[in-house]
């Protein structure tokens, strides 16, 4: 086996996190699948860093999940801030700026 | 693309390698089909979680053994929790409306993301068949590590040399972030807090009511806490059942006859059913449609 197929599959999850954005309305599942996309981001860059046989793809992965743990954090709470005045998670209902 | 593949043409996996591939891979892909076909978003979030503990084998299984341990602290352990936390907060059943506010976004998502997929490993594909065409160079390094002996040394040595400036810079990252979630979940106060003494004259008004609110049911007739007691009469207390549990909507997803549905919570249940005496009471509060108050 060859290890690119580390990165069909990094591609798959991604178009199906990708799918997930697009298709689903509950905001949290959305976020899910955004978290779903930068797992498969990461999966590649560890599968380059691995064909490279240097570190540094690795590096950005770590930074990357960093950055989506702040992400979760602050998504997160606007999650709930919306919830709080509009007393639901749906997307479609958080339309304040529409005239 | 042609240049990140370069490094790979010699390098093959052992087999058991290839069979841990295709077993976990399988896991992963099916795992991440679940968190976007998932009905209810508790299922979503366990899919998920299932998906990042197989990337975490993917990544001890290609020497990144200090990334697979991060991504099942942080992430598994982190993260789905607090998504997990939002969610009870939320309301595990929140039903997601299936009406569609722009027409054939659906169908339209759906090809989007195929059309999607199909480019985006074409690409990788092309990028592969051309290498082997023309022969790349060799792997770099026959070594998982460019820097020091094993997988965490050489990462910390990166980080504390190369990538320092950015390592310190997530630290302010981290920091605003946590600010920021503070700042963003904090409710204002709109009226002032009742005193002590203002909560039991309030107590004592005609109205209200001195003693404390009965206890539910549990144990009495069943083992869940959203079935109210029983008064010395045989009839239902809805005062024992926490307010809370009734505008969620939290018991009942389904709406079926009041037969089916005594059935299929059976095994819900410690002790025999309800006497029907009061049942309507009970159903009624199931169904979530308002005070219907026994009596």
């Amino acid at each position: 086996m060859n290890p690119e197929n580390y990165l069909y599959l990094s591609a798959m999850l991604f178009t199906l996190g990708a799918t997930g954005v697009m298709l689903r309305r509950n905001a949290l599942v959305m976020f899910m699948c955004v978290e779903l996309m930068l797992n498969a981001a990461n999966l590649a860059f560890v599968t380059f860093a691995r064909l490279h046989s240097q570190l540094d793809g690795q590096m950005v992965a770590f930074f990357t999940m960093v950055v989506a743990a702040c992400e979760v954090v602050i998504g997160l709470a606007i999650i709930m801030t919306i919830f709080r005045a509009r007393r639901s998670v749906s997307v479609d209902d958080a339309n304040l700026l529409r005239g | 693309m042609t240049t990140l593949l370069a490094g790979e043409v010699f390098v093959f996996t052992s087999t058991s390698e290839t069979v841990m591939f295709w077993i976990v891979g399988t896991l992963a892909f099916f795992a991440s089909l679940g968190v976007v076909m998932a009905a209810k978003a508790v299922y979503s979030a366990l899919f998920l979680a299932m998906t990042m503990l197989c990337l975490a084998v993917f990544y001890f299984v290609q020497d990144a053994m200090f990334l697979g341990v991060v991504q099942i602290v942080v992430y598994t352990g982190a993260v789905m929790m607090l998504f997990l936390f939002v969610m009870m907060l939320i309301g595990v059943d929140s039903a997601e409306s299936l009406m569609e506010t722009l027409r054939g976004q659906r169908i339209a998502a759906t090809l989007a993301g195929i059309g999607f997929g199909v480019l985006l490993i074409a690409g990788i594909a092309g990028a592969t068949m051309h290498l082997r065409r023309i022969g790349g160079p060799a792997a770099a390094g026959d070594g998982a590590t460019d820097l020091g002996h094993s997988n965490v040394e050489g990462l910390a040595a990166l980080i504390f040399t190369r990538y320092l400036w950015a390592f310190e810079l997530t630290s302010a990252l981290l920091i605003t972030a946590a600010v920021g979630t503070m700042v963003l979940t904090q409710r204002q106060r709109l009226e002032r807090r009742k005193t002590q003494r203002e909560l039991s004259q309030e107590r004592f008004q005609p109205a209200a009511r001195p003693t404390p609110l009965p206890t539910p049911g549990v144990y009495a007739r069943h083992n869940a806490v959203d079935m109210p007691a029983l008064l010395p009469d045989g009839s239902y207390a809805d005062d024992s059942v926490s307010r809370v549990l009734r505008p969620r909507a939290v018991t009942r997803p389904s709406r079926q006859t009041s037969g089916r549905r005594r059935s299929a919570q059976s095994h819900l249940r410690l002790v025999s059913q309800p006497v029907d005496a009061a049942a309507e009471w009970v159903d009624a509060w199931m169904d979530g449609s308002g005070r219907g108050r026994h009596r």
